[in-house]
C-alpha cells in the first residue's frame, strides 16, 4: 500500500480533477503560514499563563475555579467536531450527495456551538464567583488565552455558515473547495490548541 | 483498498487514539495515584502525543517528502515557540524569585 505524495497539509484532493496540484499547493500553503503564526500567538499566551498561575493576589485560584467535568465534556465536543469536519471534507472530495456534506457540516457546527455554550457557562460561573479578568494576573492571562481560543471557535462557526452559503450559491467549484479545505485546517488546529489548554489550564489546575 | 476507505480509516484511527489519550489524561488527574509532579509530567506527555496524532491523522502531516515542506514549517515554528516560550518562562520566573522571594 503506497500512499500518494502529499502536496499540502490537510486532506489532499489528489487526482479527483477538482483542482490542479499547483492551485491547491499555493492556496493551502499560504493559509498554513497564517496558522503557524497563530500557533505562535497561542504559545506565548501559554507562556504568560504559566508565569501568572501563582499571581492570584488572594483571589480565586485555579483549584477553586476549574472543574474537571465541564472541561472533559468540552474536550469531547471539540474533538468530535474535528472528526466530523474531517468526514465532511471526505464527502466534499468524493462528491457525495449534497445532503451528506451538509449533514456532516451541520453536525460540526452544532458541536462547535454547544462547545461555545459550555464555555460561556463556565465563564458566567467564574464571573459569579468574582473571577473576572481584572481580579488578578492569573485571571487576566486565563481569559486572554481561553477567551481568544473561544473567539477563534466562534469565528470558525461563522465561517462554516458562510461556507454552506458558498456551496449553495456557487456549487463545489475549485474556489469553494479550497475554502473548505482551509476551514478544515483551521478547525483541526483549534482542536490541537485545545489539547494544550485542557492539559496546561484545566488539568494542571486540578492536580494536587 | 480505495483512497476513500484509507482516508476514512485515518480519521477514525485519529479520533479513536485521541479519545483514549484524552480519557487517560483526565483519569490520571481524577484518580491520582502518583505525586503531583509525576501526574503533571504524564498529562503533558499524553497531550504532546495527542497533538502528534492529530497532526498526523487530521492534518495529514507526515515524514513523506512534500513539495512545500509543511513539516519543515512546523518544525521551524516549533523552534521559534520553544525559544520564545522557554525564554519567557526563565526570565519571568527568575524575576519573580528575585522580587517576591
Amino acid at each position: 500500500m503506497s500512499e500518494p505524495e502529499l502536496a499540502h497539509a490537510g486532506l489532499n484532493l489528489g487526482d479527483t480533477g477538482a483542482l490542479t496540484q499547483d492551485q491547491a499547493e499555493n492556496a493551502i500553503f499560504g493559509f498554513w503560514i497564517f496558522l503557524m503564526s497563530d500557533a505562535v500567538i497561542f504559545a506565548l499566551l501559554f507562556a504568560t499563563y504559566g508565569t501568572m498561575i501563582a499571581s492570584t493576589v488572594g483571589g480565586p485560584t485555579p483549584a477553586s475555579e476549574f472543574k474537571l467535568l465541564p472541561a472533559f465534556v468540552e474536550t469531547l465536543l471539540l474533538l468530535t467536531s474535528s472528526a466530523t469536519f474531517g468526514r465532511a471534507t471526505i464527502a466534499m472530495k468524493y462528491d457525495e450527495p449534497r445532503r451528506v456534506l451538509f449533514g456532516w457540516l451541520g453536525a460540526t457546527l452544532g458541536l462547535g456551538l454547544v462547545f461555545l455554550a459550555f464555555e460561556a457557562n463556565d465563564f458566567a460561573t467564574m464571573f459569579a464567583h468574582g473571577a473576572y479578568p481584572m481580579r488578578s494576573g492569573f485571571l487576566s492571562s486565563f481569559f486572554a488565552l481561553v477567551g481568544l481560543h473561544g473567539l477563534h471557535v466562534a469565528v470558525a462557526c461563522f465561517w462554516l455558515v458562510v461556507m454552506v452559503g458558498q456551496v449553495c450559491a456557487y456549487g463545489l467549484d475549485a474556489r469553494v473547495r479550497i475554502n473548505l479545505l482551509r476551514l478544515g485546517l483551521f478547525w483541526h488546529l483549534l482542536d490541537i490548541v485545545w489539547i494544550a489548554i485542557f492539559s496546561v489550564v484545566y488539568l494542571q489546575g486540578n492536580i494536587g | 483498498m480505495s483512497d476513500r476507505t484509507r482516508e476514512l480509516r485515518t480519521y477514525a484511527v485519529g479520533y479513536g487514539l485521541s479519545l483514549v489519550l484524552t480519557v487517560a489524561a483526565f483519569a490520571m488527574v481524577r484518580w491520582p495515584s502518583f505525586g503531583a509532579r509525576a501526574i503533571f509530567g504524564g498529562v503533558l506527555a499524553l497531550g504532546l502525543v495527542q497533538m502528534a496524532v492529530q497532526f498526523r491523522c487530521f492534518l495529514h502531516i507526515s515524514m513523506k517528502r512534500s513539495s512545500r515542506h509543511d513539516l519543515q514549517l512546523i518544525l521551524f515554528s516549533a523552534l521559534i515557540i520553544a525559544l520564545m516560550v522557554s525564554g519567557t518562562l526563565v526570565i519571568l520566573f527568575n524575576l519573580r524569585g528575585r522580587m517576591m522571594g
